[in-house]
């Protein structure tokens, strides 16, 4: 098996060939946080979070992303990283109402722990206190706007998990919303098979099980590892 | 040199050519102004004064003085007559006759003209668009028979790469480097993409270009498809450019008509077609992997590059991606050789630059100049300055992705390097002149505004860094903003900058980050004074 | 050692994070030695005094008596501290924002719920009049530490105040964040 040797933070990594920077950082106990991307459903690059600065070029590129090259010198914890995950996160808070204290995932948020780790202690930005919708029209399950970061990992997961694609994006920008069919209220799409891997996928409170109250709702990723360990590597372990 | 049946054509053409012509400016900006009632109107008067085998009234691409329009000219008595109406326009057929007339006119001397260098828009406001009979008579289609019959695609590769042209798209990437890469990618199939979603603001390079003359974008991406071994073209056009929608599907019809287009072209064993795209308006559709992602069908929103198209781009297929302006330049190329273009223009940048000239200049229009041309010459002397002879404070280019470059820095050339060294980019070409009536503030506001309506909402720099970015250029805007303000602001350009996944928002805050590199003054202006502030 | 004037003011929340800081129990005691409370929802003190060393701030900005105190807070406070999530973030304060301006959350609540038929509440001197938008409280004036949390926990109260003190008792000192 091929392996390429790289620098991450002054340690010598070595990966797999194909491994991306994200995962032979995380091999070796490096964190670099990240929203959007999940294991078992193809990354898009698009929270980043993950950038990292790669020696003698002047691009940021997201490591979840990013290809292990021999000789590779990367640094994940720079100043100018951190100060940078701090503003997007930040960013995040403003534009929607993510009000912790009514959340159903509250304590178990990846938002929240995000916040804490990147060492945010209020958002400097105005906050801009969108209408959000709230659809509990599904008979398990519900979708509340305000606490959607729009990672699309519910997107992916339907698409290439379950394969139903019930999910998607409408409108663009700030203005954007995950949707259910072609914009129906989740309980009248028919694609839906109520499977739930949106819910476990999700990194906050978007979406959620029904009768969940103020920190009730924990996800369960290992549901969704089963079921691609099972469909890549043929071994059922729970 | 021309295949026979071509010749035929081009002798035929020729042979019925009379003595005089009027040339009535069909493209979009002289439509809009009621060219199409002037051309019916010379088209009667001709026939009325029995005329019609010696005056041939036809329509034709853009002119370059879009402000004045409608143009008629005249030929061969070489006068262009300027805000021509259906009821003036038999005047203009009685001066044919020889009759003194009192008609407005421009001076075809003025450097609005004499300074231009025209390539790309060789043929623009001289052919009919709708005919490609005109275009082969202008040496069209040439360049393609000369290619596939007598070069091999590495020649053409060469000859691209040699001639130094770059992308006129805005980020100036060596064409003939991108060629080669999608060349020697090995694929069963590949795709040339001609990307027509030309969306900033005051800019209209590439509708003029697909108005007044599509062959020539087509003979171009026809040569790159035969250099990089390419069989399928596809023209990404914006669904609010309607007329050269139907002008492209005119000649792409006529193309396959001749053979020019489709199966063995030319009797070789090259086969090319092309079809069209319509775009439905999305901004970010003009970045490459986003307008890629529209062709397939799917939401319009970039990825990460690499993999570039060049290696995985349209249904994971290598594909060569160039703006329209860039392919006009191709056939030329390959006509007069490398050298000829290559001589041209500047070090670096080689060839010609099309720009739209807008905002507080006289002469609105388009130009073509060589690469190098200070800006200066450009909206001062072509673009007789501001209308009402005030100051010219600075110089918008590259719309949304560019920067506002200040009266003191206009003596800078129009090249890559140099505009990208003061904070501008040379973007796809439109030129906004403003004065001191313009606050940059609010110049910067308004193409923040853009960009945050435009963001596709991937990535969260953009699609919520624009955000904060307009609401603290608001609040500055509305004098309710201190210095800390400011800082934000710089800082959330910065990331927004270096952050962002695609072209759409690494560039957003180029507006905000040149405004207040020269024109600092504009926002501290609107800072409350120290004593006003309350708390 | 001359004791540090300390102050707590109670805007636009529901004073759990008050009740928070009463959890902390006999480090209050500790507390005392330090500071002396010179303004609090929790001591009858009618005007907001003057020289002010630290002063928590419960609550978001949502009323004109919100806003008209916490001006007179940060014109005489040394540190202002945003005390909680309603100071830090809105938190359920500004929930009420989303739903548009004050003139239609009244409308809402008082004439179109079912079970109340109004009338509006209007008694200007008496009843605060609602601020169109809750804010922050750093988003009206300069707030120079932030606790969060919904309440914070006593143990954090606990840390950040000993800092507070330290930092307050050294003027050079800059104030931790």
């Amino acid at each position: 098996m091929a392996v390429k040797t790289l620098t991450i933070d002054g340690t010598l990594v070595t990966a797999q060939a194909e491994s991306t920077v994200f995962d032979a950082a995380h091999e070796a106990g490096i964190f670099i946080p990240s929203l959007c991307r999940l294991e078992g459903v193809t990354t898009t690059g698009s929270c980043r979070l993950c950038l990292v600065e790669i020696e003698g070029s002047n691009r940021l590129m997201p490591s979840c992303i990013l290809k292990v090259d021999e000789g590779m010198q990367v640094r994940t914890d720079t100043p100018r990283l951190r100060e940078y995950r701090k503003m997007i996160v930040e960013l995040l808070f403003a534009e929607r109402n993510h009000t912790c204290a009514v959340c159903v995932a509250n304590h178990n948020c990846e938002l929240q722990d995000l916040a804490k780790s990147v060492g945010i202690d209020h958002v400097r930005y105005e906050y801009t206190f969108p209408k959000a919708e709230v659809d509990i029209t599904h008979e398990r399950f519900g979708v509340d706007h305000n606490r959607c970061v729009l990672c699309t990992r519910c997107v992916r997961v339907c698409d290439e998990v379950e394969g139903a694609h019930t999910w998607d994006i409408s409108g663009r920008g700030t203005n954007s919303r995950v949707i259910t069919d072609m914009n129906q209220p989740w309980g009248d799409a028919q694609s839906c098979t109520s499977c739930g891997k949106c819910v476990q996928a999700c990194p906050t409170g978007a979406l959620f099980k029904q009768g969940s109250t103020v920190a009730e709702m924990q996800k369960d990723r290992t549901q969704l590892e089963f079921i691609v360990t099972a469909r890549e590597k043929k071994q059922w372990i729970g | 040199m021309i295949t026979s049946p071509l010749n035929e054509v081009v002798e035929k053409e020729t042979a019925a050519a009379k003595p005089k012509c009027l040339r009535c400016c069909v493209a979009a900006g002289c439509l809009s102004s009621g060219s199409l009632a002037v051309k019916q109107s010379l088209q009667a008067s001709v026939t009325e004064a029995g005329l019609q085998d010696e005056v041939h009234v036809k329509g034709v691409g853009c002119m370059g003085l879009c402000s004045q329009g409608p143009l008629v000219q005249a030929d061969p008595d070489k006068v262009l007559y300027t805000g021509v109406t259906a009821e003036s326009a038999p005047t203009i057929v009685s001066a044919l006759q020889g009759a003194k007339v009192d008609l407005p006119t421009t001076d075809l001397n003025h450097p609005f003209f004499t300074l231009q260098r025209p390539i790309v828009l060789e043929n623009s406001g001289r052919i009919d668009p709708e005919r490609i009979e005109e275009y082969l008579v202008a040496n069209g289609y040439q360049a393609l028979y000369a290619a596939v019959r007598d070069m091999t695609p590495k020649d053409v590769v060469d000859a691209i790469t040699s001639s130094g042209l770059r992308g006129r798209g805005g980020a100036g990437y060596p064409t003939g480097l991108k060629w080669a890469l999608v060349a020697k990618t090995p694929s069963h199939q590949k795709y040339i993409v001609c990307n027509a979603d030309e969306g900033d603001p005051g800019a209209f390079m590439d509708r003029s270009v697909l108005e007044s003359d599509p062959h020539r974008v087509l003979e171009g991406m026809a040569l790159a498809g035969y250099a990089v071994g390419a069989t399928q073209g596809f023209i990404y056009v914006r669904g609010e450019y309607p007329l050269a929608i139907s002008r492209l599907q005119t000649a792409i019809k006529q193309a396959r008509r001749l053979g020019v287009l489709g199966s063995q072209i030319f009797e070789s064993g090259f086969d090319f077609k092309i079809d069209l795209r319509i775009g439905a308006g999305a901004f970010v559709c003009g970045e490459e992997t986003a307008l890629m992602a529209s062709i397939e069908g799917k939401r319009g929103i970039p990825r990460v590059r690499p993999p570039y198209p060049a290696e995985s781009g349209l249904w994971g297929q290598p594909t060569l991606i160039n703006n329209v302006e860039t392919f006009a330049n191709v056939a030329p190329i390959i006509r007069n050789g490398p050298d000829w273009f290559s001589s041209i223009g500047t070090g670096k940048s080689k060839g010609t630059k099309v720009f739209a000239l807008a905002g507080k200049i006289t002469n609105t229009g388009l130009i073509e100049v060589p690469m190098g041309t200070p800006l200066s010459t450009i909206v001062e002397v072509m673009g007789g300055g501001t209308p009402d002879g005030s100051a010219i404070k600075a110089v918008q280019t590259g719309g949304p992705s560019g920067g506002c470059i200040p009266a003191h820095k206009l003596d800078t050339p129009v090249d890559y390097e140099s505009l990208a060294s003061i904070g501008s980019i040379m973007g796809s070409g439109g030129m906004i002149v403003m004065d001191a009536d313009n606050n940059m503030v609010d110049v910067a506001r308004y193409f923040m505004e853009f960009c945050m309506e435009e963001s596709c909402g991937k990535c969260i720099p953009c699609r919520a860094g624009t955000v904060q970015i307009h609401r603290i250029l608001t609040k500055i805007h509305e004098g309710k903003a201190g210095q800390e303000d400011i800082e934000t602001l710089e800082q959330l350009c910065e990331m927004v900058k270096s952050a962002s996944l695609c072209g759409l928002g690494q560039s957003a805050p180029n507006p905000v980050l040149s405004t207040l590199r020269y024109f600092r003054e504009d926002y501290t202006a609107l800072l409350p004074k120290a004593s006003e502030v309350t708390v | 050692m001359d004791r540090l004037r300390f102050a707590s003011v109670w805007l636009g929340g529901c004073s759990g994070c008050h009740m928070s800081f009463l959890d902390l129990d006999e480090w209050l005691i500790d507390l005392a030695e330090q500071v002396e409370l010179v303004y609090s929802p929790v001591a009858d003190i009618k005007e907001f005094p003057k020289n002010v060393d630290i002063c928590l701030v419960e609550g978001a900005v949502a009323n004109e008596d919100h806003l008209e105190l916490i001006k007179q807070v940060r014109e005489n406070s040394r540190i202002v501290v945003s005390f909680g999530d309603c100071a830090v973030t809105g938190n359920v304060t500004a929930m009420r924002n989303p739903l548009g301006s004050s003139k239609s959350i009244l409308q809402y609540v008082y004439l179109e719920t079912p079970g109340i038929q109004g009338p509006l509440p209007c008694e200007p001197g008496i009843v605060p009049v609602l601020l169109d938008r809750v804010s922050p409280v750093h988003e009206i004036v300069h707030v120079d530490a932030y606790l969060f949390g919904c309440p914070p926990y006593p143990s954090v109260i606990r840390e950040k105040l000993t800092e507070l003190v330290a930092a307050a008792r050294n003027e050079s000192a800059p104030v931790a964040n």
